[in-house]
């Protein structure tokens, strides 16, 4: 398929069209499947790649950032999250240990990378996502979006959904003989908090915008390509 | 003291000076001669406000008590000791094998002339070298993380490396001097009566290794027994030369205060110290005491004598490398010689004679002027605009004058090159302007350090510190605008720039090089091979991992603490109850301290730097039982 080939704006629905009955919900059917089968054309098909490319860049960037403030700590000590890994800020990573050192206090269990299953798996499925995100380029059909975005979409949710139960997870099983004992808690997904003499900053970072990037594009990808008549 | 007849005052004020203070400035209770506005104005100078940081570091020399203090300027505020050579247990140095290992048998030295490495002759913020004129070492602390990495020494035929220690323009060498001389080697015993003939100094010249910093003697001088005092090194047209001062040209060995101040000039030394490394390369040497000594007088060219202004201190070359600065601490002025000058008289052999086989430089030949900058010039500094600061010991002030090159009309009345003076309490030894041994001075600010703070802070029993001002020098006039106090004694400082800098704040655990780190509280424990007993312990907030040593009378133990914290400022020490140690670590550090367990009993450890809010409960026992076979021992 050329996508520089000359467009028809009304775009007759072929007589080969598979589509049977003709009813309401027939012809909404019917919609429905032009639609899917819609051609992808260049335009879309860039956006697509530039969507592939942030994906595959947001790999560089940390996707959220936990900022610590403290009266000692006027600084800040950082937990960077990836999507494949935990760094924490300062020299050599040191702030991570620090915040563990610190957490050992109340009673928190270590943060560990090797305790995080997702991180094993989750930039396998970011390299899915991206595969199917030029597979939608090369094919070139509106169907393929469909099936990205909802992929994608279900990704997500279930990422930010999964983090927080982590982050709940941690403030939730804090050992009973630790020296400091305080109440449990969830540390903020997003936005700031009061935790004991730390406030706590957390944010999303380049990373995580750029995957909001790709997602966008795969929209706009979409959006761009709505009225092309299928071939 | 004998009167020099052209110096009558300086004799009386010398006299005013050993018997008592002028009324006026000894009253105990200093009128403050400033308006309100003034005040104000010098207390903002000065003031660093809660959470600012200070623009340079300050480094002093710490005299008899063996160490550096830092402090900050223009703060004045000292910021953090740094112990070179003797144990300070606030750090744990002298108490660890590493540092133990440094101080040999000694506890004490005496700090005189610290000295910033230099690069291009400017500061490079990597090591600070400073002497120990007591036992005739010098010590590299490496401004990395501010610790002694290294004391050189005793040094080879050397007593009382006074001269020392000054670096040449890439930090090739550094050289120190001997202030009092020694039958040599070392060791032969000779009747002081005999001083003149038994006798010797000795120059030295230490090789510094251009990326360690590792010292070594590269090369000595044998020298005549004149008592060797400051030096500096050239640069620009001076490059590669060294200047030292002597005084005692009479070569006296009994009463020095009297019979080394009869001559009216003593000797400066004018040594070209790329020909005596060249020298000794080219096996000119003889050994002595291991090290290579050359022979002024076999090896002509290494070395000219000068006339200077009685008994002088400073030998100063400013930041263009031209002009030499002495100060006679016995005469009313300064000494001005031109390397220009210097230069041409040793090419032309322009000698006015020879002190024992080694040429003396005609003086009128090389001397640029004597500027009669007050009484008891002692010591130099620069600013880099032309002007020139000199401390006045007996005259008790800072006088600024203006170097060379001068008009005819001030050549021929050298008064009128004295710009300003400013008074100082009491009794200025050193002076200090920012970066005045580079080519290029910070300038601004001047330090003087006073021996005599008598009356200007408030009773702290008959033992005083010292007392240093700090001096506005941005301005026409000097302008005093805050005081210190230091512990004992700054002779001489250096001041480095804060951006000229970059000290760590912590051992980062990728560089831990130490066999016996341990970063996994899995690979802490205790071992025994025999009567050898090794723990390997972290110390972290708050808690030693193992909190528990077991041992035996008769046992080495041997101890390794690493220091796990990343975080600046989480330091722990570790101190031992009845066994006299106390170690620091730093963070990202391991240190190891030995002891011979020679009684039973369970001793506490504890942590002894204040690190947390569980700091108090950062504790564990050392168990040691009676020795094996011991009758107490099978009973157990």
């Amino acid at each position: 398929m050329n996508p520089a080939e000359p467009i028809h704006p009304e775009g007759p629905a072929p007589a080969a069209s598979p589509a049977r009955g003709d009813g309401r919900v027939g012809r909404a059917l019917r919609a429905e499947q032009r639609f899917l089968r819609r051609p992808l054309n260049l335009a879309s098909r860039v956006l697509l790649l530039a969507a592939a490319v942030a994906i595959a860049v947001s790999f560089c960037f940390p996707l959220w950032r936990l900022h610590l403030v403290a009266p000692q700590y006027e600084e800040g000590l950082d937990l960077f999250i990836y999507s494949y890994r935990i760094q924490g800020g300062g020299i050599g990573g040191a702030h991570l240990a620090e915040i563990n050192n610190l957490n050992h206090y109340i009673g928190m269990k270590p943060i560990e990378q090797a305790d995080f299953m997702e991180m094993r798996w989750m930039p396998f499925v970011f390299g899915l996502i991206l595969l199917l995100i030029l597979r939608a380029a090369v094919f070139g059909e509106m169907g393929n979006l469909v099936d990205l975005f909802a992929l994608y979409s279900y990704f997500g949710v279930f990422s930010i959904g999964a983090f927080y139960y982590r982050l709940y997870t941690y403030g939730h099983t804090l050992d009973p003989k630790a020296p400091m004992t305080i109440e449990p808690f969830t540390p903020l997904l997003i936005g700031t908090k009061q935790i004991a003499n730390f406030t706590q900053h957390s944010y999303p970072q380049g990373g995580a915008w750029l995957l909001c990037l790709s997602v966008a594009l795969i929209v706009a990808a979409g959006w761009c390509s709505r009225k092309e008549a299928v071939a | 003291m004998k009167t020099h007849p052209t110096l009558p005052i300086a004799a009386l004020a010398s006299l005013a000076l050993l018997g008592s203070l002028p009324a006026c400035r000894g009253s105990g209770k200093p009128k403050a001669s400033t308006s309100a506005g003034e005040r104000e104005q010098n207390a903002i100078a000065s003031y660093v406000a809660p959470g600012e940081k200070d623009e340079y570091y300050l480094f002093y020399s710490g005299g008899h008590s063996g160490q550096i203090y830092v402090a900050g300027l223009p703060s004045m505020r000292h910021i953090s000791t740094i112990p070179v050579f003797t144990p300070y247990p606030a750090t744990g140095y002298g108490f660890d094998e590493e540092s133990k290992r440094m101080l040999g048998s000694f506890t004490w030295g005496d700090v005189h002339h610290p000295a910033l490495s230099q690069t291009d002759s400017m500061y490079d913020g990597r090591w600070l070298f400073c002497n120990d004129n007591a036992n005739n070492r010098v010590a590299r602390i490496d401004l990395r993380d501010f610790k002694t990495k290294q004391i050189l020494g005793p040094i080879p035929n050397t007593s009382g490396s006074h001269a020392s220690s000054f670096v040449t323009e890439n930090t090739e060498y550094l050289f120190l001097s001997t202030r009092f001389s020694t039958p040599l080697p070392r060791g032969r015993v000779a009747d002081p009566n005999d001083y003149e003939k038994e006798f010797s100094g000795m120059i030295t010249g230490v090789k510094v290794a251009p990326g360690t910093g590792e010292m070594s003697v590269g090369f000595q001088i044998l020298m005549p027994p004149l008592n060797f005092d400051l030096a500096s090194t050239g640069k620009g047209p001076s490059s590669g030369w060294v200047f030292f001062t002597s005084y005692n040209t009479e070569m006296a060995g009994t009463l020095l205060e009297v019979n080394a101040s009869q001559k009216d000039r003593d000797y400066g030394a004018i040594v070209n110290w790329k020909a005596a490394a060249q020298a000794v390369a080219d096996g000119k040497a003889t050994l002595m005491e291991g090290a290579p000594v050359l022979d002024p007088v076999k090896v002509p060219g290494i070395l000219y004598y000068v006339g200077i202004g009685k008994s002088p201190h400073g030998m100063d070359t400013d930041p263009s490398g031209r002009w030499i600065v002495a100060g006679g601490k016995l005469q009313p002025s300064t000494t001005v010689f031109d390397f220009a000058k210097i230069e041409k008289a040793v090419a032309a052999k322009d000698f006015e004679g020879e002190f024992r086989g080694v040429p003396v430089l005609k003086y009128e030949s090389v001397v640029e002027g004597e500027v009669p900058v007050g009484l008891g010039p002692l010591h130099t500094q620069f600013d880099g605009k032309g002007n020139a600061y000199t401390s006045l010991f007996i005259d008790s002030n800072i006088t600024k004058w203006k170097l060379p090159p001068w008009s005819d009309e001030e050549r021929k009345d050298l008064t009128k090159v004295v710009l300003d003076k400013c008074p100082v309490h009491f009794s200025v030894g050193h002076l200090v302007v920012a970066g005045s041994d580079t080519k290029n001075p910070y300038g601004k600010w001047l330090v003087a350090m006073n021996k005599l703070s008598k009356g200007r802070h408030v009773v702290v029993g008959p033992s005083q510190p010292e007392s240093s001002q700090l001096i506005d020098i941005s301005g026409e006039k000097m302008r005093m605008v805050a005081e210190a106090y230091t512990e004992p004694e700054p002779h001489f400082a250096q001041i480095l720039a804060v951006k000229d800098a970059k000290p760590i704040e912590v051992y980062p655990k990728a560089e831990s090089k130490d066999p016996n780190a341990v970063w996994d509280m899995a690979e802490t424990g205790v071992a025994r091979e025999g009567n050898a007993v090794t723990a390997k312990v972290i110390s972290v907030r708050s808690r030693f991992v193992p909190e528990r040593i077991d041992a035996r009378v008769g046992d080495e133990l041997t101890v390794h603490v690493t220091n796990i914290e990343q975080t600046g400022d989480m330091i722990h020490g570790f101190g031992l109850n009845d066994h006299n140690v106390n170690i620091v670590i730093d963070p990202g550090e391991t240190r190891t301290f030995k002891v011979k367990l020679t009684k039973a009993g369970v001793f506490p450890f504890y942590c002894t730097n204040f690190c947390s809010a569980l700091h108090q409960e950062m504790q564990g026992y050392l168990v040691v039982k009676p020795a094996e076979g011991s009758p107490v021992a099978q009973a157990d």
